[in-house]
């Protein structure tokens, strides 16, 4: 018969042999790769990001691509459209969803209910369905440039996107308008039907659950630090401002960064309305190559790196804060 | 029994006082109520207008959805596409098939949340239906005839979808929780490697994992067709985001608990199996439900990918030329179609926090 293992050996066989199943599950799906790969004719490693694109981006802002441009140029503009649309995104769902928060801990009913009600509405919605929404609102639904709505002077909302002014030179102040031309906007910044429905979207979603975050946080101050500032004779404006979020805030961070991580993630979704983020160029990438494992293995290693560095910046942030909460 | 007086708001002094209160405490909040009285009278009569009144019902009048004098809602989109949605290119004759599958699957979803039945006889149930739903979809028994599953579409895929992606990652997340756990350090790490690197990136780069690379990693003359793929996508996806779910709820045992039974002799596996689990799990349930909430949503994620699913059958509808421009109603109708399914299990996953008291100290300073 043999020997019982004591525990220690047990659990080293049993690292060891998942190792080794490990290693030869990863030599079987890399040869077969290798064999594919080989058969297709699909070359491998990353030389192609040298290689000349051959097409056109047609929306960036900080750099452009033409079809003349690298695949390595073309990935950056997708990079940099992901950050500006999830930027932007994030800053507007931030102010929605304080608000939000704010409005359903309202005493008046109506705003409260109000406020309750988009929540649960945009939060029971798959985005993909609202971004598919939006679009079509902007594409069917509002009108071709020449009549298009003015709601506030100077921003023309068409089927064409929306046209917003630019500043030009800070100082003096120099601000160009878009006006209309016999078919579309010049001067300003026209953003695409895909941008303004993917911004919409995102910050119309992502404030939802800021929005939850923002009243959790709130509701989890002490009720008795609001007696006191209130018997101090604070004003309701001035117990939110200064008793009630300094506190709130250091609940609320931790979520909301993750709440910004799932912007930056759900930007992704670009793709459906075809907004040309880092995902959808990578798409159009593996494609034209073929080289799908590189192609994912880019988007994935992007959206990590992404993920770690905001993670590590949070942890910082909570070891600041809670010294700071020790110290009082 | 006590029973409490109760508050009849419909008494005319009660409902002004009530009013006062709610509505007009402050010059602000009269303001307040009124801009929203005032917006709310502007807004909803036209919006009533297009989305009823001079809403396009009957598919035989199509031609008047482009008629410019009625302008309404076309819901005879809906009505002229809804076997499409429901079911996908299943043979016409055959639909009965999805339709028993999604009343079933209702069904036991409703008895699972009520708990009218005892635990081992709904795992048994839901066991039985699994086998019923293979049965019914794919025929080529009982003499119903074999369907592929390149024609199952529709509200039956995403319930597929996600009733069976759920059920297939639930015993890998219980895998990576535990291994989360584990003293040996490879098993630890592999584990949390794993959770993070799914966690940390976009489901549609797991979904083109399994689309487009997938097919490279197998032997040549071997494919996996792409619903399968897409299955597995989900699965692997899902399992990162349960496995902390559990995790979470493992790490809410008390520690005493896992003491006990090992002082009683228990194995690890019997101390898991009949122990930390059934607790862990317990109290996991709100969260769990929420999970299965996104991932409900998530599964709508596929369209990218071109699965036949609720929103991509939507979507294919509109390419139509009849239908085509009618994005606002049809999109309507796929939100609708959504919420109906998530906004009830969202109402259950709060009722069973306020039931448990765990997930609720936040509320509860509320109530206080």
């Amino acid at each position: 018969m043999a020997r019982r293992l004591d525990p220690r050996q047990r659990a080293g066989l049993c690292q060891i042999l998942l190792l080794v199943a490990l290693c030869m599950a990863g030599w079987y799906f890399l040869t077969n790769a290798v064999d594919n790969l080989l058969s297709r004719r699909i070359a491998s490693g990353f030389g192609f990001l040298w290689r000349e694109a051959g097409f056109e981006i047609g929306e960036s802002t900080l750099l452009s691509a033409s079809a003349a441009d690298s695949y390595l140029k073309a990935l950056t503009v997708g990079l940099l459209n992901t950050f500006r649309v999830a930027l932007l995104a994030s800053t507007f769902a931030t102010l929605i969803g304080g608000t939000l928060g704010l409005a359903r801990l309202s005493p008046n009913w109506l705003l409260a209910k109000i406020a309750a009600g988009y929540v649960e509405l945009l939060r029971n919605i798959p985005l993909v369905v609202q971004l598919f929404f939006w679009y079509a609102v902007i594409t069917e639904s509002l009108p071709a440039p020449a009549e298009a709505l003015n709601p506030v002077p100077g921003f023309y909302l068409s089927n064409r996107g929306l046209a917003v002014p630019t500043i030009v030179t800070l100082l003096p102040l120099q601000i160009e308008h878009p006006t209309l031309n016999a078919f579309n906007f010049s001067g300003g910044v026209v953003l695409s039907p895909e941008f303004t429905a993917l911004f919409l979207g995102l910050a119309l979603y992502t404030a939802a659950f800021i929005g939850e975050i923002v009243r959790a946080g709130i509701l989890a101050v002490d009720r008795g630090q609001y007696e006191a500032a209130q018997a101090q004779g604070l004003s309701q404006g001035q117990i939110m401002r200064l008793i009630i979020l300094p506190q709130a805030l250091r609940l609320i961070v931790p979520p909301l960064t993750s709440q910004y991580l799932n912007c930056i993630k759900n930007s992704s979704l670009a793709v459906a309305i075809g907004y040309p983020d880092l995902v959808s160029i990578a798409n159009t990438v593996i494609n034209q190559t073929g080289q799908a494992i590189e192609g994912v293995a880019i988007i994935m290693l992007v959206y990590l790196t992404i993920s770690l560095t905001i993670s590590a910046a949070m942890n910082f942030y909570n070891r600041r804060i809670a010294l700071r909460g020790a110290r009082t | 029994m006590i029973t409490r007086p109760r508050v009849t708001i419909a008494h005319p002094a009660a409902l002004l006082h009530w009013t006062r209160i709610r509505l007009f405490a402050t010059w602000r909040s009269s303001c307040v109520t009124l801009a929203i009285v005032y917006l709310a009278a502007k807004l909803l009569p036209p919006l009533f207008d297009w989305a009823l009144l001079r809403a396009v019902w009957s598919p035989t009048h199509a031609a008047l959805c482009r008629d410019t004098r009625i302008a309404g809602a076309c819901w005879a989109f809906v009505a002229d596409n809804y076997r499409f949605i429901l079911f996908g290119t299943f043979p016409a004759e055959e639909q009965w098939r999805p339709a028993l599958v999604i009343v079933s699957l209702l069904a036991l979803y409703a008895l699972s949340g009520f708990h009218l039945l005892r635990r081992p006889t709904l795992l048994r149930l839901w066991f039985g239906e699994l086998l019923v739903i293979a049965m019914l979809m794919w025929g080529g028994v009982f003499g119903l005839t074999y369907v592929e599953n390149e024609r199952w579409g529709g509200l039956t895929l995403t319930l597929l979808l996600s009733t069976f992606g759920i059920a297939l990652a639930f015993p890998l997340a219980i895998t990576l929780a535990l291994g989360r756990r584990s003293g040996m350090p490879l098993i630890r790490w592999l584990s949390i490697g794993y959770i993070e690197l799914i966690r940390g990136v976009p489901l549609i780069s797991v979904l083109f994992m399994a689309s487009v690379m997938l097919p490279l990693f197998l032997p040549s003359g071997v494919s996996i067709d792409k619903l399968l793929r897409a299955q597995v996508a989900m699965i692997l996806f899902a399992a990162a985001y349960l496995a902390e779910v559990i995790r979470g709820g493992l790490q809410a045992i008390p520690a005493q608990q896992e003491e006990a039974a090992l002082a009683t002799g228990l194995g690890y596996w019997d101390r898991v199996r009949y122990v930390m689990l059934p607790q862990a799990l317990r109290i996991a349930i709100p969260p769990l439900v929420n999970t299965f909430i996104g991932f409900f949503k998530d599964t709508s994620l596929v369209v990218i990918i071109g699965l036949f699913d609720f929103l991509t059958s939507i979507k294919v509808s509109l390419t139509e030329p009849t239908w085509s421009g009618f994005g606002v109603e049809a999109y309507l109708f796929a939100a609708l179609g959504y919420f109906a399914f998530c906004y009830p299990m969202s109402r259950y996953s709060q009722r069973l926090e306020r039931q448990t008291g765990y997930g609720t100290s936040l509320r509860a300073l509320r109530d206080n």
